[in-house]
């Protein structure tokens, strides 16, 4: 093998190992930001409920990973893990779930409405599968203005049984959409097991209607990250849209504070070795990536966050008059009431 | 230069084509609007002109076409959509009510939602219960929304092109009875939130918007017979309405009627009465009165639906009632 052989073999597992990375960080974030999120809605920190991605982050990594800057997305209720993914600030995340008046929305959606327009989020949702047709509606707009960008329509398996998901796949796959329909099938929907909910399968829902579907291990980053590439290339190259389904366990509860009474014990233990953080680390630990080096992120990490919530604790409770003078666009038409 | 008299579904047509060539953001959706030009023509030779992505054929998906304009708006484009029959907006409501009206809002004012929906209301063409409704109050309840409901065709062109201005979602209201109505029209934007006064008068204040402003104009010439001048108002905006307009007319004439073709009870007539008797209680000489359907569905038979229906008689008999 020649030098220049060796050189590009290295430089190739270079460039490996820092996309593995990134992964890593990405998951390492949200993950951090969950369990902070976690405490301090058991302090009382947190008003209203909130709906934790601990053990999903893989799909949220995965996905983002496959993005453009011209993307757009709109995701769930259970929605923290893609808009971290995404690059959103965490001061702001962190002063929005804390209802702060420097929130990313001004305390105004909280966790599940938090949005930035200027990376294309186009929020979170409080209404189960809303979210699918606005990102179908971004696809059109993408599709007509020709900015080259894919819309990402998140969704659990309980979006499943909502009309607006069949009515999509059907506009999506009639128009040629740059949809990206990303399932996160965590075998809850709610408080009931998908297998009473649903009596299809996502593969032949899609399949019905002509749609490019794949199926993936939703705990397995670098898998993800692979299959929304592949995904992502069809979509800009006009053969959209696509459905992936990526597999995965939903760790805590419906809401922060489920006591998931309708869960069995035995699903619950065997959460633990399913974990996509253990999982990655492992992976990057095969990939030659020193410990030294995973521990220097997770530090990075933990600090970042505590500063986050040090910084949203100082900050300031939004205020009514602000609130309510800007339900209409200022325009001096605007709405006298 | 003189306007051209054109029928109220032409306006429509016009405004929407005039605001396809002002501005490349504008994209109109709908269930047969393209091919088709529309259940009412109200889109032809929209297709022809500005091509299938801009112009675009629905499916019949009212909850998803709906939401999709919200995203599509967020996304940088203007889009009108089309719902067939106001009674079908039932379908799209999240779209509206949880996603286009709060958008703005809750997202802490990051950006907008420029969709407009077009849908015509109304009855008198026994339609039946599920194709006549007038439901704008439900819509005008939602912060967020806006709600016109132009009476004439240069009304349904002014206030198209200012709804698809505006940065905010609006919903206006057509009725598919006056779409056969002509009338002069000139190219001229409207200003959402300001009432028209039809005919000056001194006695009693008509306040109405939609096919019912015709009525009240008709009991207003058969009360000057009397000696008794209406001044008849046109709100044209629901929401926002123009109560300041409102206001000042009731301080001349001291009593006011409210009418329209929706139902009475929890309607636009009941949130108007309710700010002239606290607002305007001093210039009251007698109680606000409020004429419109009753609480029930609307019927099909012809004979049925006269019943139904606002009329000439329904307006005089609470003129009438508030003048002793």
């Amino acid at each position: 093998m020649s030098a220049t052989g060796k050189s590009g073999k290295a430089a190739a597992e270079t460039a490996h190992r820092g996309s593995l990375l990134a992964l890593y960080r990405t998951m390492a974030l949200i993950r951090e930001v969950e369990l902070a999120l976690s405490r301090l809605f058991a302090n009382g920190e947190v008003p209203g409920f909130i709906h934790l991605s601990l053990g999903q982050e893989a799909i949220a990594a995965g996905v983002a990973s496959a993005l453009a800057p011209q993307d757009s997305l709109a995701t769930t209720h259970r929605g923290h893990g893609h808009v971290l993914a995404r690059g959103i600030d965490v001061d702001g995340f962190f002063k929005e779930i804390m209802g702060r008046a420097g929130g990313l929305c001004k305390g105004r959606g909280g966790s599940m409405h938090v949005a930035d327009l200027s990376l294309g989020i186009l929020g979170a949702n409080g209404i189960v599968g809303a979210g699918i047709p606005i990102a179908m509606g971004s696809a059109i707009a993408h599709a007509t203005r020709k900015t080259g960008g894919v819309a990402v329509a998140f969704f659990g398996d309980g979006a499943m049984a909502e009309g607006v998901l069949h009515e999509t796949l059907n506009m999506a796959a009639l128009w040629k959409l740059p949809l990206l329909l990303v399932c996160e099938n965590n075998g809850w929907s709610e408080f009931s097991p998908t297998s009473r909910q649903f009596a299809a399968k996502l593969e032949a829902l899609a399949g019905a209607f002509g749609i490019a579907y794949a199926k993936v291990d939703g705990n397995d980053a670098p898998a993800v990250s692979d299959a929304a590439r592949e995904a992502a290339a069809e979509l800009r190259a006009g053969r959209g849209p696509f459905v992936l389904e990526c597999i995965t366990h939903r760790v805590r509860g419906h809401y922060e504070g489920d006591p998931q009474k309708y869960r069995d014990a035995d699903e619950l233990q065997a959460l633990e070795s399913k974990d996509p953080l253990a999982r990655m680390r492992g992976t990057l630990g095969k990939a030659g990536v020193p410990d030294a080096d995973v521990q220097r992120i997770d530090d990075e990490i933990r600090a970042r966050v505590e500063s986050a919530i040090e910084v949203a604790r100082a900050d300031e409770l939004p205020v009514f008059a602000d609130a309510v003078g800007d339900v209409y666009t200022a325009t001096g038409a605007e709405a006298r009431q | 230069m003189s306007a051209q008299e054109i029928r109220y579904v032409q306006a429509v047509a016009q405004a929407l084509r005039d605001s396809l060539e002002a501005d490349e953001r504008v994209m109109v959706l709908g269930e047969d609007i393209a091919a088709a030009g529309g259940s009412f023509k109200a889109t032809r030779g929209l297709l022809e002109a500005f091509g299938p992505e801009r112009v675009r054929d629905t499916p019949i998906s009212e909850a998803s076409i709906v939401s999709a304009t919200v995203g599509a708006a967020l996304t940088g484009m203007r889009p009108v959509v089309e719902i067939m029959f106001m009674d079908f907006v039932t379908l799209a409501m999240d779209a509206l009510v949880n996603q286009a009206a709060k958008a703005r809002f809750m997202f802490g004012g990051q950006g907008s939602v420029p969709m407009v929906l077009r849908t015509p209301h109304g009855g008198g063409l026994s339609a039946g219960p599920q194709h006549s409704q007038c439901l704008e109050a439900w819509l005008a309840h939602v912060p967020g929304l806006k709600v016109v409901c132009p009476s004439t065709p240069q009304d349904a062109y002014s206030l198209l092109r200012a709804a698809i201005d505006d940065p905010d979602p609006v919903v206006v209201v057509e009725h598919k009875a006056l779409y056969g109505q002509k009338g002069p029209v000139e190219s001229t934007v409207g200003r959402i939130g300001e009432a028209r006064i039809v005919r000056p008068g001194r006695d009693l204040t008509l306040v109405s918007y939609g096919a019912t402003v015709a009525i009240c104009a008709q009991a207003a010439e058969a009360l000057a017979t009397e000696g008794v001048e209406a001044e008849v108002i046109d709100l044209r905006s629901i929401q926002p309405w123009d109560r300041e307009t409102v206001l000042a007319s009731l301080a001349r004439t001291h009593r006011a009627v409210v009418v329209h073709e929706a139902v009475t009870a929890f309607g636009v007539g009941a949130e108007i009465a309710a700010c002239l008797s606290d607002e305007g209680f001093d210039d009251l000489d007698a109680p606000v009165l409020r004429v419109g359907a009753p609480f029930m569905p609307v019927p099909f038979a012809s004979s049925l639906e006269e019943g139904y229906a606002v009329n000439v008689e329904a307006v005089l008999a609470a003129a009438r009632k508030t003048l002793n």
